[in-house]
C-alpha cells in the first residue's frame, strides 16, 4: 500500500512512445491526450494551495488574517518566529516527530520481521490488531486515548501523552511499510550466505538488514511526516502543551501571520530537495 | 548462535579439500503426510559430476536442500567422507550451492559477492583467491559490478564462482541454467563441465532436462515420486533402461505388448501377436513373462517390403512389418510413424543418409533391429510412466521467482 | 520448526506447498522468537488502542456529569439520545466522506494512469508533485483554500460567469454567488487533502499492470474503452481498494475542513461534534457513544465494501 518511487524498480519494461503520426485537427488531438489533460488539472488542483502558502509568505497582509494579497515583503522570512509561540511550537513538533519516529520505527520493524519471518500461532489476530488502528478515523482514536488518560489519571496531558499517541498511530504504518519491503526479498539469499559460512546473526546483519534498510528508511520518512503533520489525535491529548498543526489550527481563529507561510513554503521546498536529490542521489549510484 | 566461526584463523569444519564420498543412508523426508523423499540410499564418489534427474515434484530439490543443510530429513544420515552431516548446520557443511534463481546479493558488487564465503570463514589473501575465481569463470572484468547490471549468463557464473571459491567437498547446483534461453544453457553446459574437470570437485546437479543431464554428467541418478529409479552412466541408462520411467524419460522408446516364450542360454524368445522376436536374457528385467518391449527409435531401420521379401528372412534380426502412417522431415533425419497391424504405431528415426523416395504415407514396410537393442520390462508397469506433459514450475505469472 | 503452527492470515503468502518450491524460513529458529519479536509492538497496540477503544465503549455507557462524575450504569440510552440528537451529523459526514471519495477517485484514476503510462520521462517529477504537497503542513494548505475560494477571488468569479454557483445553490452545494462556507467548499478541501491517498496506491496498482496485456485486448478485437473495463480497471481494482479505504476512513471522521472551509454548524460533520463534547462541553459519555458509533459504523462498511470488491490483500 505505501508506495516510494525506488520500488518501481522491478516493473515490466514499458514499450516506447508511439511514433508521431501526422498531425490531425485538434478534436484528435484533444482525444489522445484526454488522460495527460486530465492529470495535469488533477497535479494543478494538488499544487494550487502550496503555490499560494508560497506567495502568500511573502505578503505583507493588512490586519490579522493573511488571506488577501496586500504588498511584498520579506518581512516573515527574515523574522521567522517573529510570531509569538510559533517556533516553540515547531520545536515541540520536531522533537515529538523525531521520538515517536524513532520508537515507532524499532518497534514496527520489529513487529514486521515477526510477522514476515515466522510461521507461529495468532498470525491472523496480528494482522487483525495491525490494521485496526488504520481503520479507525482519528478523532475516534484521539477522544478513545483521552478517555483512558483521563479515566487513568497516571499521566497528566502533555509532552508525553503526545508521544504515545504519535507512537500509537505510526506503528501500523511502520510495519506495514516494512511488510512490503521484506515479502519482497527473495528467501533463498538469506539460504544463500548461510550455505556460504555466515550463522544467522551474520546472515541477518550482512544480509536481511540491509535489503530491508530502503523500507525501513521510507517508513521513516513516512511516520515523520504523519507525526509532524498530526492534528486531530494530538489536539485531544495534548493538554496545554501547543504543537504546530495546534498553533496553526488556533491561528485560524485568532489569526494567520505570515510567518506560518514561511514555515510551510520551507517545508515544501526542502521536501523537494529531499527527494529530487534522493532521486538524483539513487540514479547516479544505479548507472 | 554462540559459536560462530567468523574469526580470522578459525579452524573451520568447512576447511578446503574436506572431500571424500558423499553418501545418503535411508534418508527419508516428509512434508506432513506427503514423502517427498522415500528411504533414499546412493553414494557420490568424489570428483565425480552426479546428476539428479527428473520431473518436478519428484522430490530431487528436496534431496539437494537436505545436502545443502537447507532442510532436514525425516529419517537416515548423510556423510561426507566418513563425517555425519545429518545434523549440522548449512553454515558448517563443506558444501556450497548455486541456487535456481542464482540469488547473489543484490547489494554488493560481483566481488564482494564472491568473496563472501571466504570472509566469513576469515581467510587470508581474499583479494588474489577471488580474481583467480573470477578468471576461471572469465568475469575478471566484471568485478564491481551489482547483479542487476549483469546478464543471466553472466549471473550465473558470479553463483558458480561464489560457491565453487570455498572449494567444498560438494558443489550443489539447483536446477541452475533454468532460467537461461536455450542457446546459453548449451554453453554453460560445456563451461561447467569444464569447470569441474578443471578443478575436480565434486558436483551434484539438480534438473529436469534429460539432455542436459545426459551431457554432463558421469553419472545420472533418475528420481520419480522420491525413489531412484535407475542409476548409473547416461549411456547405460539410455542403452538399457530398467522401468518404463526411464525408457521414457531419458529419451523415446518404442514399447510393445509382448509375452516371453522361453530362453535359449542367453537368447530370450518372445512372442509380440503371433511374430517370434529374439533378445539378449540379460536385458530382461521383468519377473514375469508378461512384458513390454523396447527399443528405441534410431535403432530401428525401416526398409520398403518389396525389398525385404526379395532378400529372403535373416533370422538373426527382429522384424514387424507395417504400413508408414506419417512421416517428418527434420533435416538430419525423418522421423516415421509405423502402423503395425493391430493398430499401434512405432517412431522411426532414420539418417537421411540416402532418402528412400518409395517411403511415403502408405507404403508397406518392414521394420528391421538388432536384438541387441532389445530390452524388456515389467508389464505391470505403466507405458505411459514418465510421459506425462512436462509441469511447468510453479511460478505465478507476474512474479519474480 | 515442527512446532510453528500454520496459520494463514490475511495476504501472507507462502505456504507448506509442494515440496520443489523453496519454502519459506530457515532451519534452527526458536519458537519464541516471533513472540519476542511482536511483544513490544503488539503491547503499545494494546495498551494504547485496544484498552482506549475498551474504555471507550465503557466510557459511553456511564452516566454524571463533570461535576459529580462519572460512574458506568450501562446507560444505552446514551446511544440514543446522542443518536436523535446528532444524526444529520453523523449521515452529513458519510455524505461528505462518500463524495469526497468518489470525486477523488475521478481526479486521481487519470492522474494515477498518466503516470504510469503516459509520463515517459515525466514520471518522477509527476509523483514528486503528487508527493511534495504531503511535506507542507494540511492545516496551512487547507487554509490556503480560504484564499482560493474567497468571494471575490478568481474562481468564484468565474464560477459566477458560468453560471456555475447557481447551479450549485440549487442543488444545495453552495449558498448564493459564495462558495467558501458551503458544502462544496467542505467537500472540495475533503478531497484535495486526501488525494494523495488515493493516487498512490492507484498508481502502485497500474505501475504493476503490464501494458502489453491492454495490447492483446486490443489485438483481440477489445475498442479502447472495453480494453479499459475488462483488463486495466478490474486489475487495477486492488489500488482502487486500498485508495477508497484510505480516503473514505479518514475523511470520515475529518472535522478540519468542515470547520476551516464550512460554516458550523451548517456544515457540521460527526468530528465536530466528537471534538466540542469531548473538549468543551465535556459530556464524555455522548462523545464516546458518537465515537464507538463512527468506529463500527466505519469497521463495518470496510470490512462490507472489502468483501465486495474481493480483494484478501488489505494491508
Amino acid at each position: 500500500m505505501a508506495v516510494t518511487p525506488t520500488e518501481t524498480a522491478g516493473r515490466v519494461a514499458r514499450p516506447e512512445a508511439p511514433t508521431r503520426k501526422p498531425p490531425r485537427g485538434p478534436v484528435a488531438w484533444l482525444r489522445e491526450h484526454v488522460v495527460m489533460i486530465a492529470a495535469v488539472l488533477a497535479l494543478i488542483y494538488l499544487m494550487l494551495p502550496n503555490v499560494v502558502v508560497v506567495i502568500f509568505s511573502f505578503n505583507k497582509p493588512v490586519g490579522r488574517f493573511n488571506y488577501e494579497w496586500n504588498t511584498f515583503s520579506l518581512d516573515a522570512w527574515t523574522n521567522p518566529c517573529a510570531s509569538a509561540g510559533m517556533c516553540e511550537a515547531l520545536g515541540l513538533s520536531l522533537r515529538i516527530g523525531v521520538l515517536s519516529t524513532i520508537v515507532a520505527v524499532v518497534l514496527g520493524t520489529l513487529v514486521a520481521f515477526g510477522l514476515s519471518r515466522y510461521r507461529f500461532r495468532g498470525r491472523g489476530p496480528t494482522n487483525l490488531l495491525i490494521f485496526f488502528p488504520m481503520a479507525t478515523p482519528e478523532v475516534v482514536m484521539g477522544s478513545s486515548l483521552l478517555a483512558l488518560f483521563v479515566n487513568a489519571t497516571i499521566l497528566p496531558l502533555g509532552f508525553w501523552t503526545i508521544l504515545i499517541a504519535h507512537i500509537m498511530f505510526l506503528l501500523s504504518f511502520v510495519v506495514v511499510t516494512v511488510k512490503a519491503r521484506l515479502a519482497s526479498l527473495d528467501p533463498q539469499l538469506e539460504q544463500a550466505a548461510m550455505d556460504l559460512y555466515a550463522d544467522e546473526r551474520t546472515t541477518f546483519w550482512k544480509i536481511t538488514f540491509p535489503l530491508a534498510l530502503p523500507g525501513i528508511a521510507a517508513a521513516a520518512l513516512l511516520a515523520f511526516a504523519l507525526s509532524f503533520d498530526d492534528f486531530i489525535i494530538t489536539n485531544f491529548n495534548a493538554g496545554s502543551r501547543v504543537t504546530f498543526p495546534m498553533f496553526v489550527w488556533g491561528a485560524a481563529q485568532r489569526g494567520v501571520p505570515p510567518q506560518v507561510n514561511v514555515v510551510g513554503a520551507a517545508m515544501f521546498l526542502l521536501a523537494l530537495l529531499v527527494v529530487v536529490g534522493g532521486q538524483l542521489y539513487g540514479r547516479r549510484r544505479n548507472r | 548462535m554462540s559459536h560462530r566461526d567468523t574469526a580470522p584463523g578459525a579452524t573451520s569444519p568447512a576447511a578446503p579439500g574436506a572431500g571424500g564420498d558423499l553418501r545418503l543412508e535411508g534418508v527419508t523426508k516428509r512434508f506432513g503426510d506427503f514423502v517427498a523423499v522415500d528411504d533414499l540410499t546412493l553414494t557420490v564418489p568424489q570428483g565425480s559430476f552426479f546428476a539428479l534427474l527428473g520431473p518436478s515434484g519428484c522430490g530431487k530439490t528436496t534431496t539437494l536442500r537436505m545436502v545443502a543443510g537447507l532442510e532436514q530429513p525425516s529419517q537416515g544420515r548423510m556423510l561426507i567422507g566418513g563425517d555425519d552431516i545429518t545434523g549440522t548446520k548449512p553454515y558448517r557443511r563443506p558444501v556450497n550451492t548455486v541456487f535456481q534463481s542464482y540469488a547473489l546479493f543484490p547489494h554488493m558488487d560481483v566481488f564482494e559477492n564472491v568473496a563472501f564465503g571466504l570472509r566469513r570463514r576469515g581467510r587470508q589473501d581474499v583479494q588474489g583467491e577471488v580474481e583467480r575465481t573470477l578468471d576461471l569463470v572469465e568475469l575478471g572484468t566484471m568485478a564491481r559490478r551489482k547483479p542487476g547490471q549483469l546478464s543471466g549468463g553472466q549471473q550465473q557464473r558470479v553463483a558458480v564462482a561464489r560457491a565453487l571459491i570455498n572449494r567444498p567437498g560438494v558443489l550443489l547446483l539447483d536446477e541452475p541454467l533454468g532460467a537461461l534461453d536455450l542457446k546459453l544453457r548449451r554453453q554453460m553446459q560445456l563451461e561447467l563441465k569444464r569447470i569441474q574437470t578443471e578443478v575436480g570437485i565434486t558436483f551434484v546437479h539438480v534438473t529436469h532436462d534429460q539432455e542436459e543431464a545426459m551431457t554432463m554428467a558421469d553419472t545420472i541418478a533418475v528420481m520419480n515420486a522420491g525413489r531412484i529409479e535407475q542409476m548409473g552412466p547416461p549411456t547405460e541408462l539410455y542403452e538399457n533402461p530398467l522401468t518404463t520411467f526411464v525408457a521414457n524419460f531419458l529419451g523415446q522408446s518404442n514399447l510393445v505388448d509382448g509375452r516371453i516364450h522361453g530362453r535359449d542360454g542367453d537368447v530370450a524368445v518372445v512372442d509380440v501377436r503371433g511374430h517370434r522376436l529374439i533378445m539378449p536374457t540379460a536385458r530382461v528385467h521383468a519377473p514375469g513373462a508378461d512384458v513390454h518391449l523396447g527399443v528405441r527409435p534410431e535403432k530401428i531401420a525401416v526398409r520398403p517390403a518389396e525389398d525385404v521379401s526379395t532378400a529372403g528372412a535373416d533370422r538373426s534380426r527382429n522384424r514387424l512389418e507395417g504400413i508408414i502412417a506419417d512421416s517428418s522431415f527434420i533435416g538430419v533425419s525423418t522421423e516415421y510413424l509405423v502402423r503395425l497391424p493391430w493398430g499401434q504405431a512405432v517412431t522411426v528415426f532414420a539418417q537421411n543418409v540416402d532418402r528412400d523416395v518409395r517411403l511415403v504415407p502408405g507404403a508397406s514396410v518392414v521394420l528391421e533391429w538388432d536384438p541387441a537393442n532389445t530390452f524388456a520390462l515389467d508389464a505391470s508397469e505403466s507405458v505411459v510412466a514418465g510421459l506425462e506433459p512436462e509441469v511447468t514450475e510453479l511460478h505465478p505469472v507476474g512474479v519474480r521467482p | 520448526m515442527s512446532a510453528l503452527a500454520h496459520t494463514g492470515g490475511a495476504g501472507m503468502g507462502g505456504g507448506t506447498g509442494p515440496p520443489e518450491a523453496a519454502p519459506s524460513g530457515t532451519v534452527g529458529r526458536s519458537r519464541w522468537t516471533p513472540y519476542l519479536l511482536l511483544f513490544p509492538g503488539l503491547a503499545w497496540l494494546t495498551v494504547f488502542f485496544v484498552i482506549p477503544s475498551v474504555t471507550l465503549f465503557s466510557t459511553s455507557l456511564q452516566s454524571g456529569t463533570v461535576e459529580t462524575g462519572y460512574a458506568l450504569t450501562f446507560e444505552v440510552s446514551n446511544y440514543l439520545d446522542a443518536w436523535s440528537t446528532y444524526w444529520p451529523q453523523l449521515l452529513r459526514s458519510f455524505v461528505y466522506a462518500g463524495l469526497a471519495t468518489v470525486l477523488a477517485l475521478v481526479i486521481a484514476y487519470p492522474l494515477a494512469y498518466a503516470i504510469a503510462f503516459k509520463a515517459g520521462r515525466w514520471r518522477y517529477i509527476m509523483l514528486i508533485l503528487v508527493i511534495a504537497p504531503f511535506y507542507t503542513s494540511f492545516l496551512i494548505r487547507t487554509l490556503a483554500w480560504r484564499t482560493i475560494l474567497a468571494d471575490n477571488g478568481v474562481v468564484v468569479e468565474v464560477l459566477n460567469a458560468l453560471y456555475i454557483t447557481d447551479l450549485l445553490s440549487f442543488v444545495g452545494l453552495t449558498e448564493g454567488d459564495r462558495v467558501l462556507a458551503t458544502p462544496l467548499a467542505v467537500i472540495t478541501g475533503l478531497t484535495y487533502n486526501f488525494l494523495p491517498f488515493m493516487t498512490l496506491p492507484l498508481y502502485a496498482a497500474l505501475d504493476r499492470l503490464d501494458p502489453r496485456l491492454v495490447e492483446a485486448a486490443s489485438d483481440l478485437y477489445a475498442s479502447p474503452f472495453t480494453a479499459f473495463r475488462k483488463v486495466t480497471w478490474p486489475l487495477s481494482l486492488p489500488g482502487v481498494v486500498a485508495g477508497t479505504l484510505l480516503t473514505f476512513i479518514p475523511a470520515s471522521g475529518d472535522y478540519i475542513n468542515a470547520q476551516l472551509l464550512g460554516s458550523l454548524p451548517a456544515t457540521a460533520m460527526i468530528g465536530n461534534v466528537i471534538d466540542t463534547q469531548f473538549l468543551r462541553v465535556l459530556d464524555y459519555p455522548t462523545a464516546a457513544a458518537l465515537s464507538f458509533t463512527l468506529m463500527v459504523t466505519v469497521v463495518a462498511m470496510v470490512a462490507l465494501y472489502v468483501r465486495r470488491a474481493g480483494t484478501e490483500e488489505l494491508v
